[in-house]
This record gives structure tokens, C-alpha cells and sequence, in this order.
């Protein structure tokens, strides 16, 4: 049986597509096969991240309507083996989803696959809560900040009362927080809530910290999933990340600012070398 | 002098910053969150209760319902629900 992993935040704009194909894109290149799919209709987001949108044919909506086979919607990715892309649709409206619909194609994708990761829409509607409904672990990717912690507690509630395990009284979701645009320097100086307030104000375990980075906008400029990036701070965080979903053992890293340069370096390094 | 400022330039940069904030976000995201896992899953109750006063009330003098202000404060420790109900005075009552 596949594993369903919901990325969430309640909040928009945190990093929830970013972090789907991050970690799908991780989860494909430690040989696992991923299958991640967008459920925010109306405004797919996904397909560009992930940089196949010019080869989008079908979407889910299609799917549950019967209007193309899953097979034919799915969308392999040409860079990792075993990764595959199920688009939102773009024009139709979110009552098309439906959850017999959805429960269809997640049976269906758990006969292939071994992870099922369902990029959410931001708010707590329709789609997020389908999104959210079929998961066996959540992801929940904050940044910190006051309206973003709080709207992913709000989402905590939700999975806690409205997912299917919730519903039916089984072991509850397994809960993951993901902290991203994390920047240390301004933790330092008092600017930013650190990480551990974070943790100790949601008290769910540490997935990962994904610092601020240039290379994430790089990144989706060139629809490559930032963890492809190695050179990044960002991707190799994602690595991190994903290795400790798997089971590995990685400390965390980038929760420091790097060392100001001295006087020496201030007189000879150039100062602010980026 | 100018040249000396080269070495000042950071301790001045640091002595501007104004206190950190993110000592506040954590005390309010403390005190809003746990309000809001208390009333997870049940209906707003201020609206009713509003309503129910107003009725009490409303027996025993005629009251403008339009007049009536509940300010609720959340707090850390203990919180504090305040109604304000105006009533009419003597001139008012006397029409």
C-alpha cells in the first residue's frame, strides 16, 4: 500500500508547491516511486514548479469525470525514474472534485506507486480538505511568521477532526512541520521567531528547515525542483529533509547565520560578497 | 575622523536595531493559539450570549439593543469579557 503524504499550510504563499516537488523530486531520486498531485483546481501551480507544464494533456478533473483514463493524465517526469505528476485542472471549478472521485484515483495510484503526495490549496475549503482527507501523513510547511504559525495550527485542528483516520477513529495522521524562508541572521537579531518558539508553540516533530534562499525563485524560473539543486542551502536541505522521512539520521543544518566577516576581512574580503 | 566611522560602522548598525520583535509574535501567537484550541470544534458562544443579556435585560427596562457592546480581551492568564448595556435615563423614560 502506497503512503498518502498532504502538503499543507492553511496559510498561501508559505512554500507548499515548492516543498511537494522538492520532495517528491527526493522521494524519486532515493528510488521510491512518487507520484504528487495538484489539487488546487483553478489555479494549477504545480506543473510549472515541476517544469512539464508544456506537456500537460489531462488533468484530475478529467479523471474523475471519466473524460481520460489516469493513465493518460499522469505526467512522467523525464529527469528522475518513478516520478510522475497528476495536474490540477486549470478552468474547471472546485465542485468538480469529488471525494469518490479522489478516493478512485488514490486507490487506483497505490498499486504503483509508494508515495502519494497531494500538493493542498491554501485555505481550508474544498480542495484543501480533500486534499487533506485521504492522508496518512502530514507535512506542514510554516514559515515563521505570526499569521502562517497560526494558520498551521488551525490546520493541525483539521486534520486532527476532518481527515478520513480522524473519521474513522484510527491511528491519527502522522504529523510533520516543515519550516521554510527561514533566515538566521534575522533569528539573530531578534527579527524572527526562532525555531524553537515555532516548535514549542505547534509541539509537532521537526521534518526540517529550509533556509531563505536565492535559489528557490531560481528555481521556478527554470521549472527544476530546487532539490535538484545540490549546490543550494535550500536543496540540500530538501535532501536533509527527505532523508529523514526516510529514516535517516541528519542533524539539521543553515539554522546559523554565517560568520560576519572581521576586520580583515571588512579591509580585504570585499566586504558583502554575496 | 571619517576613517574611524569605517570601524564604528557595525556597533552603530547593531545599537539602531529597534528591540526585537519576535519576542512579541511569540507571546501573542501563545495566547491567541491556546484560545483557539480551546474553542476548536465549538460555535462562537458570544453572539448568543449577547443576545440572551440583552433579553434579560430587556424585562426590566427598555433597552436600545443597538446600545449594547461586548469587548472581549484574550489573555495569557485570564480574560476579560466586558458588556456594556446604556440605559436610558429619566429624560428618556419620561417621553
Amino acid at each position: 500500500m502506497a503512503q498518502v503524504i498532504v502538503v499543507t499550510s492553511g496559510k498561501g504563499g508559505v512554500g507548499k508547491t515548492t516543498s511537494s516537488a522538492a520532495i517528491a523530486t527526493g522521494l524519486a531520486q532515493r528510488g521510491k516511486k512518487t507520484v504528487v498531485i495538484d489539487f488546487d483546481v483553478g489555479l494549477r501551480n504545480l506543473d510549472l514548479i515541476m517544469g512539464v507544464e508544456r506537456r500537460v494533456v489531462f488533468d484530475i478533473v478529467n479523471v474523475i469525470q471519466g473524460e481520460a483514463k489516469l493513465q493518460q493524465a499522469l505526467v512522467k517526469d523525464k529527469r528522475v525514474d518513478g516520478l510522475a505528476i497528476l495536474p490540477a485542472s486549470q478552468t474547471r471549478d472546485k465542485d468538480a472534485l469529488t471525494r469518490e472521485g479522489v478516493a478512485t484515483i488514490i486507490e487506483e495510484l497505490s498499486k504503483d506507486f509508494d508515495y502519494i503526495l497531494c500538493d493542498s490549496p491554501a485555505g481550508i475549503e474544498k480542495g484543501a480538505l480533500l486534499a487533506l482527507y485521504f492522508a496518512d501523513q502530514a507535512i506542514v510547511v510554516t514559515n515563521p511568521e505570526v499569521s502562517s504559525v497560526r494558520d498551521s495550527d488551525r490546520i493541525l485542528g483539521v486534520l486532527q477532526s476532518k481527515s478520513k483516520r480522524a473519521e474513522e477513529k484510527k491511528e491519527p495522521v502522522k504529523q510533520h512541520l516543515l519550516l521554510t524562508r527561514y533566515d538566521p541572521a534575522r533569528v539573530e537579531r531578534g527579527e524572527m521567531l526562532k525555531l524553537d518558539d515555532v516548535l514549542e508553540i505547534l509541539a509537532i516533530p521537526l521534518l526540517g528547515v529550509i533556509p531563505e534562499s536565492e535559489s528557490v525563485l531560481k528555481a521556478s524560473n527554470s521549472g527544476n525542483p530546487v532539490i535538484m539543486d545540490s549546490d543550494s542551502t535550500a536543496g540540500q536541505a530538501y535532501s536533509d529533509a527527505v532523508g529523514r522521512f526516510l529514516g535517516d539520521d541528519r542533524p539539521h543544518r543553515f539554522l546559523e547565520a554565517p560568520k560576519k566577516p572581521g576586520l580583515f576581512g571588512r579591509l580585504f574580503g570585499g566586504g558583502r560578497a554575496a | 575622523m571619517s576613517w574611524l566611522n569605517f570601524f564604528r560602522a557595525q556597533k552603530r548598525e547593531e545599537a539602531q536595531q529597534p528591540p526585537g520583535t519576535a519576542a512579541a509574535a511569540k507571546d501573542r501567537l501563545q495566547v491567541i493559539i491556546s484560545h483557539e484550541r480551546v474553542s476548536r470544534g465549538r460555535d462562537d458562544f458570544l453572539p448568543k450570549l449577547q443576545q440572551e443579556l440583552v433579553q434579560v435585560v430587556a424585562r426590566y427596562v427598555a433597552i436600545d439593543p443597538g446600545k449594547v457592546q461586548v469587548n472581549l480581551e484574550r489573555g495569557g492568564d485570564f480574560s476579560t469579557l466586558a458588556i456594556d448595556i446604556e440605559l436610558p435615563g429619566p429624560k428618556a423614560q419620561a417621553h
